[in-house]
């Protein structure tokens, strides 16, 4: 720890910090552009100037200089003032003057620095440089007139994204920040170049000229467009969400959020369902509350409880799946499944279907093996944090699935299930890093498990993990990673009983309640299967109903989701459900009285007791205690594991979910993906 | 010149390729990408007779010493030695640092612009034998003005000597580098100023 005295306070700081982390220390705030505490220090903006005495007599950059026992920091002297100003002047020389039209103001570090340290007047008279507009896609819209270089998204883009892309080409006048060759972005983390942007450079696209963030209600939530979990902030204005950013969440997200939570939001406005709707005569119809009820009662007339079954969503909350497990118990039936793509999740004990390790317990392992998973695109924010622990050196990886750049280096062992074998008696050259390894882990994926020996899969890769040391009583480092936010939570609940999806299917029931389920076939329905859709999203599931009842989009209700760690987190309603639409665990209240028996809550507060009750893990929030494993039983085995090729688990990272599926600003990502503009496309899109 | 739509280093560059890398320790290969960017700028110019790196030529140099393509296009967009446009045969790089100006350079980047109908600085002449570049101090400021032709330094500049000059090279003379008014290297105009006698002892 060194001292240092930062205006005449005293902090100690870990040895290796630099100076700006001491001044922060002392609660002095020091302005930057370029500094960014999760990017290496570039000390290129020159902002952060502070005076260190016994030094020599001149300014110096904070963030590049490290700390000593014993200094002495001036953070508010005369030539610390003046040599701000100074700084602020040149970087205003070439940056315009656009704040009225630029979507940063409000929220931008150099307007408000300005006001701080600047001058108050301009005394430069000649012509500003201009730079050309680049095109880096349909996410990230850019000003480069407006432009620093202040080299944080060129740092972002190589560190945290893995995907070294952008560079600063030329030089002095005519430096300029871009990708050299037009092309869009290939990372499906993109959108945080907006927010690490200290100026207007990188703007959202679909949010230009939107709002201003004076006019926004900001709600805290989460994330449930992949099963991560992480913590987000929801912008509205009126009934509308206009933009979704990341909150800081050091054990999930850090401050990163992946694009598809970012952007699928316009998605939330089109193809909704704000109206029940009724099949008359083969075809859909507009009708009211009481009328859809009618016609499920109706149908429910001398229908014995095991000819009806429920599925649950990708997309689900907590609560509403637990209303509905109410409702199918007071209507006699256990035929309960939310593991739409056939998952072979062993329900049993918890350890066998989360990601044990936890996000941030990534950071401790010393070798890793993903089996049959592409954690890039089924979990960017968790293939980040992986990218960070390979970036710490010493982090062996081995991927077992569909060949892919996954942004860091890992060796490929090849794409069949019975690689497995080879891993556990030692034949395979990596088994031996795996024995070698301290605290080695294993990411199984869903696409290791959706697949008819899925089973035996699972019960193989546990066996692998615990002939591997991954499961001590300090460590557990077998994690199944999830896809779908509503999976855990349905395990975690129970929705997994009596008949599956698969048994449901081709007539296996009378009625199919289908609760946001949108990912399977749903012409394998059988035709004499009469389907309630209860959802947000006119999309495959709406499209086979025979009664829709309009629920509730996540920014619509107030939901628990767990994430695949198994962290319970609460997302928060920050826009009413449009039309008629309700919250989904209302409109299962309302029905159970309709039939007779009325579910035992009347408010939120009634049914989350109702949670805990049913499992104490929903008491449990925000937490996450690190656990080691004490039993080494694995899963059931069912049957061998078969020689059939991996499979990648999700086709589109852009398009997984009702949300993302009605979104043009996905459907833009996936056509920039497709087909590559032409440098002169790319030129014209650009400005 | 359109842009080509693939490159790889022939023999006689390969060999010169090893070399370079072979100079830097194992895993620092990436410090060998000003070098391979002039054996493959060379290597165009020798095939084509425009010595210029199109973006494959980039390309591959990142494949080549195992780094992003965008690392490199930063190197090759930072130095003025590396042209990333078509050039002529011949580019043709006036020196207008202060020394040169002082000596005339004016006279010379006009007498270029006269002799080749280029208009402005950059531009490649219309039979594509001349490119003309502003550069900045070459280093030559003792036989200034310099005008610089490829890797050829021809000094003590002047209009009438420009327009011989490239009268010549469009021959396909190769004229002797170095000062153009006949003086041993840098040694006085019109010959020695001092020690013009030897004392007697």
């Amino acid at each position: 720890m060194a001292k240092v005295t930062v205006d005449g306070i005293t902090v100690e700081v870990p040895n290796g910090s630099n100076v700006l982390q001491a001044c922060e220390a002392a609660g002095k705030e020091i302005p930057r552009f370029c500094y960014h505490e999760r990017l290496s220090v570039a000390g290129n903006c020159r902002m952060c100037l502070v005076e260190i005495e016994k030094a020599p007599p001149k300014p110096f950059a904070s963030c590049a200089y490290p700390v000593a026992d014993g200094m002495v920091v001036h953070t508010d002297t005369p030539m610390v003032k003046a040599a701000r100003r100074g700084v602020m002047e040149f970087l205003l020389i070439n940056h315009p003057l656009d704040c009225p039209i630029c979507d940063q103001g409000g929220e931008c570090d150099l307007q408000d620095q300005s006001m701080g340290y600047g001058g108050d007047t301009s005394r430069y008279h000649e012509n500003k440089r201009a730079v050309t507009n680049k095109d880096l896609g349909p996410l990230v819209k850019t000003v480069m007139t407006r432009c620093i270089h202040c080299t944080r998204c060129i740092r972002f883009s190589t560190e945290i994204a893995g995907v070294p892309e952008m560079g600063a080409t030329a030089r002095g006048e005519s430096m300029e920040v871009g990708t050299y060759i037009s092309k869009a972005l290939s990372s499906e983390l993109s959108g945080n170049l907006i927010d690490i942007c200290p100026v207007g450079a990188l703007t959202s696209k679909p949010y230009a000229f939107v709002a201003r963030p004076w006019e926004l209600k900001k709600t805290d939530s989460v994330d449930v467009l992949d099963a991560v979990g992480a913590a987000i902030r929801v912008d509205t204005r009126g009934s509308e969400v206009l933009r979704v950013l990341p909150r800081i969440n050091e054990d999930v997200n850090e401050e990163w959020l992946a694009d598809k939570s970012r952007f699928a939001l316009d998605g939330l406005k089109r193809r909704r369902l704000d109206t029940p709707w009724v099949k008359r005569e083969g075809k859909l119809a507009r009708t009211t509350w009481p009328e859809a009820f009618a016609a499920i009662e109706a149908k429910l007339t001398g229908l014995s409880g095991d000819r009806i079954g429920a599925v649950a969503g990708n997309l689900c909350d907590a609560e509403s799946m637990l209303a509905l497990k109410h409702v199918m118990a007071a209507l006699g039936s256990t035929n309960l499944d939310c593991r739409q793509d056939g998952a072979a999740l062993d329900p049993s004990r918890r350890e066998f279907f989360t990601f044990n390790t936890s996000i941030a317990g990534i950071e401790e392992a010393d070798a890793l093996i993903i089996i049959g998973s592409n954690p890039r695109h089924e979990a960017p924010l968790i293939n980040a944090r992986i990218r960070k622990r390979s970036l710490m050196g010493a982090f062996p990886i081995a991927h077992i699935g569909v060949a892919a750049d996954l942004t860091y280096r890992h060796q490929y062992l090849g794409g069949t299930p019975q690689l497995l074998a080879g891993l556990r008696d030692g034949s395979n050259a990596f088994a031996s890093v795996l024995r070698g390894a301290k605290k080695p882990m294993m990411i199984v994926g869903q696409g290791a498990l959706a697949r008819p020996d899925g089973a035996a899969i699972l019960a193989a890769c546990w066996a692998l993990a615990a002939e591997t040391g991954m499961l001590t009583p300090d460590w557990n480092g077998f994690n199944v990673l999830q896809t779908a936010a509503g999976r855990v939570a349905g395990l975690e609940l129970g929705f997994a009983t009596g008949k599956t999806l698969a048994q449901m299917l081709g007539g296996g029931v009378d009625l199919l309640w289908l609760l946001g389920a949108d990912e399977f076939d749903a012409a394998a329905i059988g035709p004499n299967t009469f389907v309630v859709y209860q959802g947000h999203h006119g999309d495959r599931g709406a499209a086979r109903a025979d009664v829709i009842l309009p629920g509730a989009a996540y920014t619509e209700k107030n939901g628990t989701y767990i994430s695949t760690e198994g962290r319970v987190q609460r997302g928060a309603l920050a826009v009413f459900p449009p039309g008629e639409a309700k919250e989904d665990w209302k409109i299962l209240r309302a029905f159970s009285a309709l039939i007779g028996k009325p579910l035992p809550y009347d408010n939120l507060e009634a049914l989350r007791m109702c949670l805990v009750q049913e499992n104490p893990l929903f008491d449990r929030l925000d937490i996450l205690p690190h656990f080691g494993c004490s039993d080494t039983t694995g899963p059931v085995s069912v049957g061998a594991v078969g020689d059939a090729l991996f499979e990648p688990a999700i086709e589109n990272y852009y398009m997984t979910d009702p949300i993302s599926r009605a979104s043009p600003t996905m459907a833009a990502c996936i056509e920039a993906q497709k087909h590559p503009k032409t440098p002169a496309e790319s030129a014209m899109a650009a400005e | 010149m359109t842009e080509p739509t693939a490159f790889s280093f022939d023999a006689e560059s390969q060999a010169l390729v090893d070399g370079a890398i072979a100079k830097y320790p194992p895993g620092k290969q990436a410090s060998a990408v000003l070098p391979l960017l002039d054996i493959a700028q060379r290597q165009i110019g020798r095939l084509t007779g425009s010595a210029w790196l199109p973006t494959v030529a980039m390309d591959e140099v990142g494949r080549v010493l195992d780094m992003p393509n965008i690392r490199v296009y930063e190197v090759a967009t930072f130095y003025l030695m590396f042209n990333i446009k078509p050039v002529g045969h011949f580019h043709l790089q006036v020196c207008g640092t202060t020394p040169c100006w002082l000596r005339g350079s004016d006279e010379v980047a006009r007498a270029c612009r006269e002799f080749t109908g280029i208009k402005g600085y950059g531009e490649t002449s219309a039979d594509g034998y001349f490119t003309l570049s502003e550069v900045e101090c070459l280093g030559a400021c003792v036989n200034a003005p310099v005008l610089q032709v490829n890797d050829d330094y021809y000094e003590d500049m002047n209009a009438p000597r420009v327009a011989e000059l490239l009268t010549a090279l469009k021959r396909g003379e190769h004229p002797l580098r170095g000062p153009m008014n006949g003086r041993q290297n840098s040694a006085p105009e019109g010959g020695p100023a001092t020690l013009l006698t030897i004392p007697a002892e």
